[in-house]
């Protein structure tokens, strides 16, 4: 099975406060820490644990400032076998499409049994990339799946968590193209014997040019959406906001619960 | 001119609810665009959603096939491309739901029209579309425009809009299937119902929620001691799943369960929209988080803006002592 894994170096805002910056169009990630966006983590550890069970390769794929190669050297660490990296300033990264595009050009002369990639990312959340890529290469697609099972080489069967947990099993003619949910698997701790190894793997890193797609067709002027402004919404709360040290918040809240008969 | 298309979604002999939430948006912006609310019902046997859905619509489009019985992305993408060529609306509106997200960014390739997912909200001026949708699980809002196109591509967000309710009498229109035969390279096998737990949480009338400001694994054990002592059972976002706090029948929101507990006390949540749908119907909600801009506090009646760490332990030594009292 040979298997490449597209994977995104996103910020983790989940407990962060949000800026936006002065030019109104993007926020202020000087404060944020940088990882593996969550879903695309579980497509690693899915393309690897396949490749365990049928043996072959796992190409890491990522597009993405220098930095990045940390995370690369991760997920080649956890399994991966080589990777490319695609740096370029002149795409458009607001637009899922153009992304997919530039993937598309960097793996369509590829062999390839599965792509996978995560259903979504945590900061732009399109769910979008892994679907429109399949459909750049002309290949079939599942999304939001959370099992694959492989039943030969030409086929699999993968089930996509639809709406209240509900599975949808459908069979599927390689190659072909998964975007993988959370959950579907454990992501492993890379052993510190991959570490070492990851340095030695081959990462190459590709312009536009170097993959022979033209600006035009992936920039600015080949998007269609136009990003007017970014703003952090107002949080309109009519909640009771308990002030005071911790301890005190909790006692609060504690005769709240009590004498308001919650609890 | 121009037509507002709405991708009806069912699944198991249900229309879901984002189909009514779309037509209420819909009926919004037909009339801003000079045009009529159509909406695209794709299935078998389908005569008694399309009189339903004539109550919110100027026309129902009904593309009844035998193999459109059960959903496949592709299968909905080669239907919608011949009735956009056809039909040429000005908007078409396609549910950001697993169904909608497995054919639109297909669908939007295809076509080559301008394209953006999830809108919270939408609105035509001057003929054309200005949409807002929402970055980093709804931290940050960006307004868009677009360039000029005869015809717009969106996935709508799922609970962003009330459901509409029928107040029309529009037309039913039968149209012939353009799939001539069935697609081979992937194929339905059947649908697995999510496995039932020891604890029915839609029926909890306290709950502990927990996300992933929990952190670990080690920091669990004062959160079911706070549930314990207020006999509430423990529910979480899908990050609190996903990390394995929790199994998977205690998951709340859009691809979980929704909850009408009493009480909700909501820890280290940040409130992304998937989790909030399933809170809606909770009576009190209490959150305590570290971002004072943390969506959940619009939910919440009472709010802490602090360390849960810090404020846990102490509020379940003084609930025993006040209860014990």
């Amino acid at each position: 099975m040979k298997t490449f894994v597209c994977i995104k170096y996103v910020p983790d805002t989940s407990e962060a406060e949000i800026k936006v910056d002065e030019t109104g169009q993007a926020v202020d990630s000087s404060r944020f820490s940088f990882d593996i966006n969550d879903a695309d983590n579980y497509a690693v550890e899915e393309s690897v644990q396949i490749k365990e069970k049928q043996e072959g390769t796992v190409t890491v794929v990522s597009m993405g400032p220098q930095e990045s190669d940390v995370m690369i050297r991760m997920a080649l660490a956890k399994g991966g076998d080589n990777a490319m990296r695609i740096e370029d300033s002149r795409i458009n990264t607001t637009d899922p499409l153009c992304v997919a595009k530039v993937l598309a050009g960097a793996l369509k002369d590829k062999e390839f049994d599965l792509i996978m990639t995560g259903c979504m990312a945590s900061d732009d959340g399109h769910m979008s990339t892994g679907v429109a890529l399949a459909e750049e290469l002309g290949v079939p697609h599942a999304s939001m799946v959370k099992d694959v099972e492989v039943v030969d080489e030409k086929k699999v069967k993968v089930s996509r968590e639809l709406e209240g947990g509900l599975m949808e099993v459908v069979e599927m003619e390689l190659p072909a193209v998964l975007t993988i949910q959370t959950g579907i698997n454990e992501p492993r701790y890379a052993p510190i014997r991959g570490i070492r190894q990851a340095q030695k793997k081959e990462l190459n890193v590709l312009s536009l040019d170097d993959l022979g797609i033209s600006p035009d067709e992936v920039g600015e002027s080949a998007s269609q959406i136009v990003l007017n402004k970014l703003y952090v919404p107002e949080v309109v709360s009519a909640a009771e906001f308990i002030e005071g040290e911790p301890e005190e918040k909790a006692e609060k809240l504690a005769s709240i619960l009590v004498k308001g008969g919650h609890v | 001119m121009g037509d507002v298309f709405v991708i009806a979604e069912h699944r198991q002999g249900e229309l879901r609810d984002v189909t009514w939430e779309m037509m209420t948006l819909a009926n919004e912006v037909a009339p801003q665009a000079g045009g009529q609310v159509v909406t695209v019902l794709l299935g078998s046997g389908l005569d008694d959603f399309a009189n339903k859905l004539s109550g919110v619509s100027d026309k129902v489009l009904c593309v009844d096939d035998p193999l459109l019985e059960n959903f496949s992305g592709e299968k909905h993408q080669k239907v919608l491309s011949a009735l956009l060529d056809e039909h040429k609306p000005l908007i078409t509106m396609i549910p950001h739901t697993a169904e909608g997200v497995d054919y639109a960014p297909a669908l939007a390739v295809e076509k080559g029209f301008p394209y953006l997912t999830e809108l919270v909200a939408l609105k035509v001026e001057g003929g054309k579309p200005v949409a807002e949708r929402q970055y980093y699980q709804g931290k940050v809002n960006a307004e868009f425009s677009f360039k000029d196109a005869d015809s717009y591509l969106f996935t709508i967000r799922e609970a962003a809009f009330e459901p509409m309710e029928p107040s029309k009498q529009g037309s039913v229109e039968k149209v012939d299937s353009p799939l001539k035969e069935d697609v081979e390279y992937r194929k339905f096998v059947d649908y697995v119902e999510a496995e039932v737990g020891d604890v029915d949480i839609t029926q909890s009338e306290i709950l502990v929620g927990i996300g992933r400001g929990i952190r670990e694994d080690k920091n669990m054990p004062d959160m079911e001691e706070l549930a314990n002592a207020i006999g509430a059972d423990m529910c979480g976002s899908r990050a609190a799943v996903d990390a394995g706090w929790l199994p998977h029948d205690r998951q709340v929101g859009t691809s979980g369960k929704s909850v009408k507990p009493k009480l909700y006390l909501a820890l280290g949540i940040s409130g992304a929209f998937q989790h909030v749908a399933g809170i809606k119907g909770a009576k009190t909600i209490v959150a305590i988080n570290k971002d004072p801009n943390a969506p959940i506090f619009a939910e919440a009646d009472y709010a802490i803006v602090d360390d849960l760490f810090k404020v846990v332990p102490k509020l379940t030594e003084k609930l025993k002592e006040e209860k014990g009292a």
